[in-house]
């Protein structure tokens, strides 16, 4: 399991274990974080094809995510977006097939966050754009073709993430695209610019739309860095057809009013502090409960209980039991809208949900609209950051509706 | 008297002279102050006094929250000077004064002691909301599982169910609101002693919706005491005493586990038909709604006091919201509930309450009630509801 970000949770301390175990994947895998460039999603793509390749692992699950934070009333505020993105890289039954892959890296300063820099720094903006992102990408884009011996027509799509709509238009120019081959708008009207995020969830748009035999070039940028990839779909595409993509994720958009909540969520503005009582001694006898979702189903009469027993709450057999996930998916039962929980978007909808196929959760609902919550309403557990207690960030599932 | 094991015990716990302080925000009195006045007006009312005593049951949820004392009996012990004799500090959320009678009922009924105390104190207006003991699901308790939930929070999913089962709505639960805070602007003691309408309980700021701001109990700080022993002891010293004819309590759910429970209806509480059904077991009991004539129930919240009536079988299940319209438990009603104007307006604070209602009942048998004086008082109950539920003991009392 191979993590990237730009914005990790923590300076020192890996946050690919916490993916990997709420992702319920066996402690006995290799692990790591690629951090502090925005083109870390294409280098843990790289790193996992270069693993499976080398016949070191079978199957890796490469994930991206970033969530920036502008100066208030800065560009970066207005580009930036929050998202997160993951693939499986492995050798059979793939959807797309790497078929070549080149790389540039080149010291370059165009954006940087120092140890202690809140927000993103940026270079002089007429340099940057002359020599940076622009002239990098192009020349990673020019080298891949050059290598594999292919023109610009030989691309179905071309995958390249954008720090902002000026820069784009710019290089597709550049690269003489012809119209259809790139996209119109890298999501950058609609999600923002996702950092570490955005190749991956760019790779997965364009496969969403992909046919089998299409060709596909992705190529991302990081400060001087690019990397880029050549992928050919294959017909296992159309087992992938009912996944949530990028355009469900974007149908279920909500969107938030309130720019002070905004602030408020990205911390720029202070919140109520929620530190409760934590303890990472009780949370660690816990995890297979808290973060990986068993319960335990007791082996004389069946029964199924969330949080988990020893002893059956049906026939009361001891340590008689097995684990069992609580299922993902479940319709409201009862639920209320409270005004009390400190909530930078109150109020904080407690939900009480039947499982589909059993099993009860009760917790917080997120990305809701409160006023539309109803009882039998669909929702589905998300796994989300909770709070701080005990000084470390407390992860734990919440409900979403589901769409 | 008899001990129990036979179901026979009850009828005989005999029981006199309950007193409460005032409930409020009793901002110039300690949490010793308020165990002190109560126990000392109990001694008045009774003519005894601290040698009297053989022991003490404290029931209390958090006496080392504010002042000098800890979690223990010797919050009780120390500003009586009860010294050296046992202080039982018992703690089992808004159950505990019901709980510590209990208790003190059984060291009486085992013979080992003849006059007892049982005392609820507690402190909840001396820190702002956010670091009182109610506030302990938001920064105490499990770091993870129902992190989210407060106290209205536990109640008002119940409140969203039982419209949506029913078809009750908001201006079903303002009934409650509005009954209870009539009882309590009779009650010179009760911490809210202004009458409300319906249009205030519907206009009021939401807690947790569907719970609106009158729908909430108060916290409130205050002490109650009783003083108990067998009915032989009471006829010789010439007492005017109140039997303990039932007692039940009964612990149905974990604190947390009960909102995972997929047997929990979230329509009412097992734990009161369960507690409910030991009591009148004992006081033999058939018809609650024709036998009793008088109750205090929880009514943490105005639902709680709606699914309560049909826990308690003084109506069919579904049937709570069409008892209070109809008015069978006003104060002037067939079958009148929380007279003391309940949780609602006589205030919560959580230990003191259950022996606060007791006494309230007392006075009722004993036609001490003044203006909220019911017509007849043979037979009360009491009843407390603990956590989210998950416990739940009642009383029947009885003439003797």
């Amino acid at each position: 399991m191979i993590f990237a970000s730009t914005t990790s949770p923590y300076l020192e301390k890996q946050a690919s274990t916490l993916v990997a175990m709420a992702a319920d994947l066996p402690v006995e895998i290799f692990t790591a974080d690629h951090l502090s460039s925005i083109r870390a999603g294409t280098a843990a793509l790289k790193s996992a094809m270069d693993a499976v390749k080398a016949g070191s692992s079978k199957n890796i699950l490469a994930a991206a995510v970033d969530s920036r934070r502008g100066e208030p009333g800065s560009d970066s505020e207005q580009l930036f977006g929050d998202g997160s993105a993951a693939v499986m890289v492995g050798c059979t039954g793939v959807a797309a097939s790497i078929e070549g892959i080149y790389s540039l890296s080149e010291e370059f300063m165009d954006a940087w966050r120092k140890q202690d820099d809140v927000f993103l720094q940026k270079g002089y903006a007429a340099f940057v754009q002359a020599y940076g992102y622009a002239r990098i990408v192009k020349n990673c884009v020019e080298g891949i073709l050059k290598k594999y011996e292919m023109k610009t027509s030989d691309i179905s799509q071309f995958v390249v993430p954008a720090p902002d709509s000026r820069s784009y238009t710019r290089l597709v120019k550049s690269l003489s695209l012809s119209p259809g081959s790139f996209m119109e708008d890298p999501l950058l009207t609609t999600v923002g610019d996702t950092g570490a995020a955005s190749p991956l969830m760019l790779l997965i748009a364009a496969l969403e739309k992909a046919k089998p035999g299409e060709r596909i070039l992705l190529c991302s940028y990081g400060a001087g860095n690019s990397d880029a990839f050549l992928f050919q779909v294959t017909p296992e595409i159309e087992r992938l057809r009912d996944r949530r993509g990028v355009a469900a994720c974007q149908a279920s958009k909500k969107p938030l009013t309130n720019y002070e909540k905004f602030l408020k969520f990205q911390s720029t503005l202070p919140n109520e502090p929620l530190v409760p009582y934590s303890s990472w001694a009780l949370l660690w006898k816990e995890k297979k409960q808290n973060l990986q979702l068993y319960g335990t189903r007791c082996k004389k009469c069946g029964t199924f209980a969330y949080p988990r027993r020893r002893v059956c709450q049906k026939c009361t057999a001891k340590d008689q039991y097995e684990d069992a996930k609580l299922p993902r998916r479940g319709k409201i039962y009862t639920f209320a809208k409270d005004h009390l929980f400190p909530n930078p978007d109150p109020p904080t909808v407690m939900a009480v949900v039947d499982m589909d196929g059993g099993g009860r959760f009760y917790g917080q609902l997120t990305d809701c609209v409160p006023g539309q919550v109803k009882i039998g309403m669909p929702v589905e557990l998300t796994f989300r950051r909770f709070h701080q207690g005990d000084g470390f960030y407390n992860y734990f599932w919440k409900l979403r509706p589901l769409d | 008297m008899k001990k129990g094991g036979n179901d026979e015990h009850q009828g005989s716990s005999g029981y006199h002279r309950r007193r409460t302080t005032k409930f409020g925000e009793n901002f110039e009195m300690t949490y010793q102050d308020m165990a002190l006045e109560a126990v000392y007006e109990a001694y008045k009312d009774a003519e005894l006094e601290t040698k009297d005593m053989d022991a003490a049951w404290l029931g209390t949820l958090s006496p080392g929250l504010t002042g000098l004392e800890g979690d223990a009996g010797a919050s009780l012990a120390e500003p009586l000077n009860f010294y050296p004799r046992p202080v039982t500090r018992v703690s089992a959320y808004c159950c505990s004064g019901m709980e510590a009678i209990r208790n003190a009922a059984f060291g009486v009924a085992s013979g080992e002691y003849k006059i007892v105390l049982a005392v609820g104190v507690e402190k909840m207006r001396e820190v702002p909301p956010r670091g009182s003991l109610v506030a302990r699901h938001v920064h105490e308790t499990h770091p993870l599982l129902s992190k989210g939930r407060t106290a209205p929070g536990i109640f008002a999913p119940i409140a969203t169910r039982y419209f949506h089962q029913y078809g009750y709505t908001k201006g079903t639960l303002a009934k409650v609101a509005v009954k209870n805070h009539f009882n309590g602007s009779l009650n010179p003691k009760a911490h809210f002693r202004s009458p409300i309408n319906e249009e205030t309980v519907l206009k009021a700021p939401m807690v947790v919706d569907p719970l609106g701001l009158f729908d909430c109990c108060p916290t409130t700080d205050g002490g109650a005491a009783a003083i108990l022993t067998t009915p032989e002891i009471a006829k010789d010293l010439e007492k005017d005493y109140i039997l303990i004819k039932g007692m039940g309590l009964a612990v149905t759910y974990g604190y947390f586990s009960m909102a995972f429970r997929e047997d929990n209806d979230f329509l009412g509480f097992k734990s009161t038909r369960e507690a409910a059904s030991m009591a009148y077991r004992q006081a033999s009991i058939e018809d609650p709604r024709k036998e009793i004539d008088v109750a205090e129930v929880h009514d943490c919240f105005t639902i709680t006091e709606l699914v309560n009536y049909e826990d308690l079988g003084f109506c069919g299940r579904g049937e709570g919201g069409k008892l209070v319209s109809e008015g069978v438990t006003a104060l002037n009603g067939e079958l009148p509930v929380n007279t003391s104007g309940g949780l609602k307006s006589c205030g919560h604070p959580v230990g003191a309450k259950g022996v606060r209602m007791v006494a309230d009942v007392v006075n009722q048998m004993r036609g001490r009630s003044g203006k909220r004086q019911v017509k007849k008082a043979d037979i009360g109950l009491t009843h407390t509801l603990g956590g989210p539920g998950s416990i739940a003991c009642v009383f029947v009392l009885g003439r003797p």
